[in-house]
């Protein structure tokens, strides 16, 4: 068995726009998730828009520099996360395959262990 | 071998080290003890079994190998000579190396590498990269099926059908590239065709009842058929037009219309395949005696489904080809016109090479003598650019004949 990182990737821009029934629905699918597949769930969170985060960079010699802001300015950002377990990523893949992601995807990475 | 070895020590690199371990024992025992019955076996299981002690010894080392994952028993199988290669180890490599989680160039380089045997150069050379730059994208894809935890095994019924497509796409384009080189001196690398369609016969007999398997290996088959008329004594390039039917190979042709039958009775039967529509069209040409009596609007009927499957310029440029014979040149050359701007065309030397000849038809000698130098500068087929200078000279002659005139 192994652990999975199901990162989901969504489009601020258009969650924002969306009627507010749609968050009220898209919470109930992670409800459905959870319960379906709550035997693999080892975590996960809803994590707060991009504006919210803050990159740190190690600029060497020991010294680090904060901007505002994500790593990468794309259209999709990291919106939250599920940890998983799974035998391997076929497995993996088809739980994610179930993960809500209205305005995007997920990105499935194996968690190497220590 | 290396897939036997494979699924002992679920790492692909382990399994290497351990079949050229074998080989390099045999070279040592063999001069002494003498070759054994079956060479093969004495090879698998030494390789088996040197990856067995190595097992055991990273085990209580305690190292966390990433290891290729399987819903086998984990106790270790038995060494006995009877499983030894068993094909069902060579299609869960295949299934593995052609996984969608894996680049679909690394697919086929892996496939390549690991179930056809092909050295790192020679994969390199089929793809036009330096070795280096293929190592790396092997070695890549190798840690990735292992970090990732990518399963050694044939997908199940639910994945099966979505899952078999990347595995058929990769054996028709190892098939391909043997069957026409990329460039280079000869025509055929008959070495990988012919490892293409033991590998479809494989998958084939071992899933025998899904439409676009049939589909493949008859295509395979079909094509194959005719290769003994495809080129000449010296070499030289014979198009299915000019071909020596009687020198057709009768028995494929029987096999693979009989899997094209087949294969159109299996579902999804609303919903034909693109492997089964090539197959149909490939059995079309077959049943043909001559290339006068080939059933011209039967084959733009599949072509017309074919583009609907598979909306590809190539597939539009063959319908062009199947149209000149139903409708005439002209109109052929319309339609052809019509797709000749995709840029995936602009470097095809076979659609130059079929609007010069349907000008050739028409009469525009000059037009059809361009085309044909824009052809040749194409391809880099010595072959192909021999059998289209056969073709400017004929023409060139023809032409001197009616100015002199």
């Amino acid at each position: 068995m192994a652990n999975y990182l199901v990162m989901i990737y969504n489009n601020e821009a258009a969650w924002a726009d969306a009627d507010p029934s749609v968050a009220a629905e898209v919470s109930q699918q992670h409800v459905a998730f959870a319960q379906k597949h709550g035997h693999a769930l080892r975590g996960g969170a809803r994590l707060g828009g991009s504006a919210t985060a803050t990159a740190i960079r190690h600029t060497g010699e020991g010294t680090t520099s904060l901007t505002d802001g994500t790593f990468a300015e794309t259209k999709e950002v990291l919106a939250g996360y599920y940890v998983i377990e799974a035998r391997d990523l076929d497995e993996a893949l088809a739980i994610a395959r179930d993960v809500p992601a209205r305005f995007g995807g997920v990105e499935v990475r194996p968690i190497i262990p220590d | 071998m290396l897939a036997a070895t494979v699924r002992v020590t679920r790492d692909l690199d382990l399994a290497e080290d351990c079949v050229q371990d074998a080989y390099a024992r045999a070279l040592v025992n063999w001069p002494e003890s003498g070759i054994p019955a079956r060479p093969g076996a004495w090879l698998t299981t030494v390789a088996r079994r040197r990856a067995l002690e190595q097992q055991r010894r990273r085990a209580t080392l305690a190292r966390k190998l990433p290891l290729l994952i399987t819903d086998d028993d984990p106790s270790l199988p038995e060494l006995d000579d009877s499983s030894v290669g068993f094909p069902d180890d060579r299609l869960r490599l295949i299934f593995t190396c052609c996984h969608p989680a894996l680049s679909s160039d690394a697919q086929l380089a892996l496939t390549l590498r690991l179930v056809c045997g092909l050295t790192t150069v020679e994969v390199a050379r089929a793809f036009l990269v330096k070795e280096a730059t293929m190592q790396a994208r092997i070695t890549r894809a190798k840690r990735k099926i292992a970090e990732a935890g990518i399963p050694y095994r044939v997908p199940g019924p639910d994945e099966l059908l979505e899952r078999v497509g990347v595995v058929l796409d990769a054996l028709h384009l190892l098939y391909s590239s043997g069957y026409t080189a990329v460039s280079g001196t000869q025509l055929i690398r008959s070495d990988l065709a012919a490892r293409a369609l033991d590998l479809a016969t494989m998958v084939q007999a071992l899933l025998p009842d899904i439409a676009e398997v049939k589909g493949l290996l008859a295509l395979l088959l079909l094509t194959e058929a005719r290769r003994p008329a495809r080129v000449s004594a010296d070499g030289e390039l014979i198009l299915m037009e000019d071909q020596d039917r009687s020198l057709w190979d009768h028995h494929a042709i029987q096999r693979g219309q009989e899997l094209v039958r087949e294969a159109l009775t299996l579902p999804p039967r609303g919903r034909t395949g693109r492997y089964v529509l090539m197959a149909s069209i490939a059995a079309v040409h077959s049943e043909a005696p001559a290339w006068e009596e080939t059933d011209w609007r039967q084959l733009v009927g599949l072509y017309d489904l074919l583009l609907e499957r598979w909306p590809t310029p190539v597939v539009a440029l063959n319908r062009a080809v199947a149209l000149a014979f139903v409708d005439g040149p002209a109109a052929a050359l319309e339609t052809l016109d019509h797709v000749a701007g995709d840029p995936a065309l602009a470097a095809y030397p076979y659609a130059a090479a079929t609007r010069a000849d349907l000008l050739r038809r028409l009469g525009r000698t000059a037009e059809a003598l361009d085309a044909y130098r824009a052809a040749q500068r194409l391809t880099n087929n010595v072959a192909e650019v021999d059998f289209l200078q056969r073709r400017i000279d004929a023409l060139e002659a023809s032409q001197s004949r009616s100015t002199s005139r």
